[in-house]
């Protein structure tokens, strides 16, 4: 029989296709909340004794419409509006639609589009993509993003209430405004993934756990959405990237070098998976930043790395991006193929003083060409920008390197 | 339906001077047209300079009339138009078109209702 976190378990993954679902047919997120709250009660109470359902998608979506109509008709009954409460009477049965995937892809995808609506701050979508498709808690998110509790709800109420009072639509957007609105759902996706993976800073379990929490979404829009490209280039970057997760830090919490890392660390499932998105993106030639970043990664997964190839993928991805942060990495590889002369000549040509990254790869070229003062003035520029103390501690360390040669 | 309002935000002194108006105003009234075209038009209209402002506030007992506009800065309010439109989306459409062919930035509310 399922215990307490089985069935948490089992509500958490089913979330956003019941939400999605009753959003349908309550036209409200509130309600459509509340009702799946009201089945979870229900589900603590007779699962354990009863068994789980055969289906417990089906389950959750029948018992939480039918407590949400249920509340909708007891509330209109007590308004006074009988005409109302009986139309809710009716609507009562066994739902119509929730064995048919159809209809409930799209209205996951409404819903997704929804979230990370452009009128929304960036955090209020990727606090309304956690909370509703992704079914974390309030205080799940409130911790990953470390703001207080009470911080998150009040930005996920005023979110919906934004919803609700601006008249944001449940809809998939038309073909002319899908390429954009695409654009940010990926987006808020990516800031997910990297939330939980570039930073250092808070509890590093609950960190990660976004990582996980942005593969999954990846994979529901994956599966929604398989002939974006783009969506596969996304899953593709995230899979390539975490595959390397327990090789980019030391047992005491070092940062280690892609060049530097022990591959055997490396999940081989992830990074098969990953090159072999990236190959059947590779296959439709409709090139995206985000395939070209996964392209790169999975170039970066085989040994030795071939940078010919990262620099090609760079030169690509610069035009699709032409930002001094692409830029900055294209001279990574430049100095791979060209030297350090050559990539150094770029990186100064870029205005990104307030960047930790530029210094250390300024410094990094400078070293290699034997200017070691210089190299050193870099690595300290580096070490003051540096946000997180992973990437503090090896950049301190190559500093000492530095001084250690001279 | 919802009620928006959809206004436009304008530098303080007018269109620069080497600004023809007259082909924004033509294609204004076409969106207007369309507007009403589509039963979704309420209200569109300019407005006259800021400087022609004046605020009216309570103080104590008493009723302070002076000299606006009621907010200082460089932009100000300069016209606004409503519409009755299914969702935002549709809103923001027409918002969008306004905001090309004046150039200036637009702010979408919703009203109550």
């Amino acid at each position: 029989m399922p215990g307490r976190a089985d069935i948490e378990r089992t509500f958490r993954e089913e979330h956003g296709r019941a939400v999605a679902v009753l959003v349908r047919t309550f036209g409200d997120i509130d309600v459509a909340e509340e009702a799946v709250q009201d089945a979870f009660a229900v589900a603590i109470e007779r699962w354990p004794r009863d068994g789980p359902p055969p289906s417990p998608a089906g389950w959750i979506i029948t018992t939480a419409r039918n407590r949400a109509i249920d509340r909708l008709r007891r509330e209109a009954a007590r308004a006074g509006r009988q005409a109302e409460a009986v139309r809710y009477q009716a609507d009562r049965g066994p739902a119509e639609a929730e064995e048919d995937e159809g209809p409930v892809r799209d209205d996951r995808l409404r819903l997704i589009f929804t979230c990370c609506h452009p009128s929304l701050a960036m955090t209020a979508q990727v606090a309304l993509t956690l909370r509703l498709l992704g079914g974390l808690t309030t205080a799940e998110i409130a911790r990953s993003f470390l703001v207080p509790e009470a911080t998150m709800a009040q930005r996920l109420v005023r979110a919906k209430g934004k919803i609700r009072h601006a008249g944001i639509p449940f809809r998939i957007p038309r073909d002319a405004d899908l390429p954009a609105r695409l654009r940010a759902v990926l987006a808020v996706v990516y800031l997910i993934f990297n939330e939980g993976y570039a930073a250092g800073s808070g509890e590093r379990l609950v960190r990660e756990d976004l990582c996980a929490e942005a593969i999954r979404l990846g994979r529901l829009l994956a599966e929604l959405m398989p002939d974006e490209p783009e969506v596969m280039g996304l899953l593709a970057l995230m899979l390539l990237t975490d595959a390397r997760r327990d090789a980019r830090t030391t047992a005491a919490g070092e940062l280690v070098r892609l060049a530097d890392q022990d591959r055997t660390l490396w999940d081989r499932e992830l990074v098969a998976e990953g090159q072999a998105i990236v190959r059947a993106c590779l296959r439709r030639g409709e090139p995206g930043p985000y395939q070209i970043q996964a392209a790169i990664n999975a170039v970066h997964s085989d040994e030795p790395t071939d940078w010919r190839q990262v620099l090609a993928l760079y030169d690509q991805l610069l035009a699709f991006e032409p930002t001094p942060v692409v830029a900055l990495n294209r001279a990574v590889a430049v100095a791979e193929v060209d030297g350090p002369a050559a990539a150094l000549d770029l990186v100064d040509d870029l205005e990104l003083e307030g960047y930790h990254v530029f210094h250390a790869v300024r410094a990094n070229l400078l070293r290699r060409l034997g200017r070691r003062a210089d190299a050193a003035a870099a690595y300290r520029a580096a070490i003051e920008l540096a946000g997180n103390a992973a990437e503090r501690e090896f950049l301190e360390r190559a500093l000492a390197d530095t001084q250690l040669v001279e | 339906m919802t009620t928006y309002l959809i206004a436009m935000y304008q530098p303080d002194g007018g269109p620069p001077p080497d600004m023809d108006m007259e082909p924004v105003m033509r294609e204004l009234e076409a969106i207007n047209d369309e507007m009403r075209a589509a039963g979704q038009w309420v209200f569109a209209n300019g407005l006259r300079d800021s400087t022609t402002a004046t605020v009216v506030r309570v103080r104590g007992d008493e009723v302070l009339t002076t000299d606006g506009p009621y907010l200082e800065g460089k932009e100000h309010l300069g016209g606004f138009t409503i519409v009755r439109a299914p969702d935002l989306d549709v809103a923001l459409g027409w918002a969008r078109r306004i905001a090309k062919v004046t150039t200036l930035p637009v702010e979408v509310r919703p009203f109550h209702d």
